[in-house]
């Protein structure tokens, strides 16, 4: 085979496995993106029912009930509105009433947040973006705060 | 007084690296030999200024000297001594200084160990060497000076963060940038490379071993990682697709690809102009990877507090070296002039392969990691992308990668016959399919992806194997033939092997954990037994227990299997009273196939305790297929052929027993 003919198959097959991966991204971020919203956001807009979602905020003060069987429930608040969660599983070590706290999974007909997934945090001063980014949205957060 | 030492030296350092990053490279242009010479003293002093900066941290850290910022926030003096000295790491202003400790011992190596490099080269690989090392240090003094000390000093710190306080983690920190760091090499060598405009066989043979000794330590540094989160968070999990996971990962993959490219610069002397691209892209990803963790944009459950200004200027950083360095290829690249030719069906052409599928699923990592950043950039509505994402674009490409690995390690350089490839790969091919039948019999209730993703992993290592057994001609030959040939085969040879194994190991064990995983979330009272997979479990008792800095509640477990006793398991639910912080510790029993895990959640109201207890097949083998790999690096590092053109006085090492060769020479 030519230089200029291996040249191009390869050319070739390194066009269309890229074509190929473009559309498998495509296809896949359909899938794999979850969206963000804040308490506020659930309560005031249209939020599609059966999608996973994530929420961010605080853990609302005395909202915490753990230790009565397998499923904990409590409030994520950014201080203007707060949404129940409902969550079955172990929570990470640092979550704490009244800290920072992302929560993944699906808002059901009944206004309560069933989370699969609950993010704390690994350190003491953090408070994760996307809870921050919460309480900025309802004008409950300066620059600086928390860091 | 030592924390002054430290800062000061941190200060000279900065001049040497001035002089070391500007007078070589003005020398090699000028052919000024005299200038040319300085780099190698000037790395070595480098070396020798940045050790005296980190024993000087070290000091302060063991001492607890709480006058420090950084040990007042880090450290505390009831800490056990292996978490104060860890501890220097620890925190963001310790691990630069890790960084900038690690890429000056890579610079003094090349400056010392280079004495056969072109004294032109060697110039210009350590200025550049310098140049990243002068961004660095820029960065610690002004934005993150270890050695700044607060009035009054406090009366004891404040502690390391108890998830910290682990022997994996411990060490996770040093290994992944060693990953990271020894990644500069590549990229200095590429750029040195760039300015002098040519790159030949000699250039490959002195990149190699510097890329293999980076990718080892970062597939370490990531697999400590991936075991710490495992038994540490509590979660029964080892991969989660986190941004920060993926930030070093996606290094790894570049630099995988980077591993194989070179050689073929080495043996055919093509490719070269993607080597160059491909070892810039490898540190860049490298450069981003400190960035996306250092900066705190990402939202994980990796993620610890940071300071959003060093950010901007890690950001800064990461504008000027990749940007320059990819200019710099565009001007100079097209000049590089590849002699060697060959066909598709090729051991080239499978290197080619490899390359292609592994820059697309670096590609598709980036995005997906990249992605929500870009679109909270823009302001757009915040998202995140998630574990669906990757493994429906990393596993389409990784499947057919790992199905071609046994085959191109076969292939002939320059033109191959794949059918004569596949004839003497029936043994691996037979292998599977029993191994497919096997599986796909006994089935254990899982997907149907599972039996074949078996199926692949025993391709791949017996593949592996069969490929050692073609170059020995094992039972074509008589043995002591045989055994004359693998006395006389490359370690390379040995390390390939090792390293194709070890991949087939790990997707063994990925395939395992994620298929055949039993999980069994309860409330238990003392007392109670819970059956998992075939085992009894009985919480005897839930005690408090005290450790040096933290105190417990330690669970036991009493595991029976067929009603004879097999193990006592203790997870725990630790405090630590200085952070006034929770940790859980997994209690696990490891046998050749499986994992069982337990681990402790919340206290009940009623005196019971919610645990978890995980049934995790094959995860064992994650971890030993990750050792397979990194023994191979070595092995293959060992390689004479590095050795090759050193002085006399070098040979000498070679004297020395090497344990893990299979065969020394």
């Amino acid at each position: 085979m030519k230089p200029k003919k291996r040249r191009l198959v390869i050319i070739l097959a390194g066009l269309s496995l890229f074509g190929l991966a473009t559309g498998l991204v495509l296809a896949a971020f359909d899938e794999g993106v979850t969206y963000f919203y804040s308490p506020t956001d659930l309560v005031e807009k249209q939020v599609p029912q059966g999608r996973m979602l994530r929420i961010g905020g605080l853990v609302e003060e005395e909202s915490l009930v753990r230790g009565e069987g397998l499923t904990v429930t409590f409030r994520v608040t950014d201080l203007a509105e707060s949404v129940p969660v409902q969550y079955s599983g172990i929570l990470p070590d640092l979550f704490r009433e009244g800290q920072g706290v992302v929560a993944v999974g699906k808002l059901e007909q009944d206004g309560v947040f069933v989370a699969s997934e609950v993010l704390a945090k690994h350190d003491e001063n953090y408070m994760p973006p996307e809870a921050a980014e919460a309480l900025k949205k309802a004008g409950q957060w300066t620059e600086g705060d928390g860091q | 007084m030592i924390a002054e030492i430290g800062h000061y030296a941190l200060i000279m350092t900065v001049f040497v690296v001035l002089i070391q990053a500007t007078l070589p490279l003005w020398g090699a242009k000028q052919g000024n030999a005299g200038l040319m010479a300085l780099a190698k003293p000037a790395a070595q002093l480098q070396l020798l200024l940045v050790l005296v900066a980190f024993l000087a941290l070290t000091y302060l850290f063991v001492t607890s000297d709480f006058s420090v910022a950084v040990v007042a926030q880090n450290s505390h003096s009831a800490k056990p001594m292996l978490y104060k000295v860890s501890g220097v790491w620890g925190n963001h202003e310790g691990s630069m200084l890790l960084w900038i400790l690690i890429l000056a011992i890579f610079g003094a190596g090349v400056a010392t160990f280079g004495r056969n490099l072109p004294a032109s080269l060697r110039a210009r690989v350590l200025a550049v060497q310098a140049m990243i090392a002068l961004g660095f240090l820029a960065f610690i003094v002004a934005t993150s000076n270890p050695f700044e000390r607060i009035i009054p000093p406090p009366l004891d710190g404040s502690g390391l963060n108890p998830l910290l306080q682990d022997p994996g983690l411990a060490f996770h920190p040093p290994f992944l940038y060693l990953g990271y760091v020894g990644f500069s090499m590549a990229f200095s060598f590429a750029v040195a490379a760039l300015i002098e405009g040519r790159v030949d066989a000699a250039w490959a043979r002195w990149v190699r071993p510097w890329t293999l000794a980076a990718w080892c330590n970062l597939t370490l540094g990531i697999a400590l990682g991936s075991w710490w989160a495992y038994y540490e968070l509590g979660w029964g999990g080892w991969w989660f697709w986190d941004p920060v996971e993926n930030a070093s990962f996606m290094p790894w993959l570049a630099g995988t690809a980077l591993l194989h490219s070179a050689i073929v610069v080495e043996k055919r002397d093509a490719l070269k102009s993607w080597t160059i691209l491909l070892a810039i892209i490898t540190f860049s990803l490298s450069l981003i990877g400190t960035f996306l963790v250092r900066s705190g944009v990402l939202t994980s459950v990796h993620a610890f507090a940071t300071d959003p200004t060093r950010g901007v200027f890690i950001l800064a950083l990461l504008v000027i070296a990749i940007g320059g360095s990819l200019t710099l290829y565009a001007l100079r690249g097209p000049a590089l002039k590849a002699t060697g030719t060959f066909a598709p069906i090729s051991r080239e052409g499978g290197l080619v392969l490899n390359n292609f599928l592994l820059s697309i699923v670096t590609a598709t990592v980036f995005i997906g990691t990249l992605y929500p950043l870009f679109i909270d950039a823009i302001g757009a509505p915040k998202l995140s992308v998630g574990a669906p994402y990757f493994n429906a674009t990393f596993w389409p490409f990784m499947v057919p990668l790992l199905a071609a690995a046994p085959m191109g390690a076969i292939l002939a350089w320059k033109r191959g016959d794949l059918l004569g490839v596949l004839q003497r790969l029936w043994f691996a091919a037979g292998a599977a399919l029993v191994v497919l039948l096997v599986v796909w019999y006994v089935k254990f209730g899982g997907p149907i992806l599972a039996v074949f993703g078996m199926a692949l992993a025993t391709w791949l290592v017996v593949g592996a194997l069969v490929e050692l057994a073609e170059r020995l001609k094992l039972f074509r030959i008589p043995l002591a033939d045989s055994l004359h040939r693998a006395r006389n085969l490359p370690r390379a040879a040995y390390g390939m092997t090792l390293a194709h194994a070890g991949v087939g190991i790990v997707v063994a064990g990925i395939v395992g954990s994620s298929a055949w995983q039993v999980e069994a979330i309860q409330i238990m009272h003392p007392g109670e037994t819970a059956e998992v997979a075939g085992y009894q479990l009985t919480l005897e008792e839930v005690s408090e227990v005290q450790g040096p800095n933290y105190t417990s509640q330690q669970g036991t477990f009493l595991v029976s299997r067929a009603g004879s006793e097999v193990v006592r398991l203790y997870p725990e639910k630790r405090n630590y009273p200085v952070q006034r912080m929770p940790t859980t510790e997994s209690g696990i029993h490891t046998t050749l196939f499986a994992d069982l895990y337990t681990a402790l959640g919340d206290r009940q109201t009623d005196g019971g305790w919610s645990v978890r207890i995980y049934y995790n097949p094959l995860v064992p083998w994650l971890w030993a297929g990750a050792i397979f790999m990194v023994i191979g690096g070595v092995v293959s590092l060992t390689d004479r052929r590095y050795r090759v053109g050193a002085p006399t006085r070098r040979r000498a090492v070679k004297a020395l027993p090497t344990g893990s060769a299979p065969a020394g020479t």
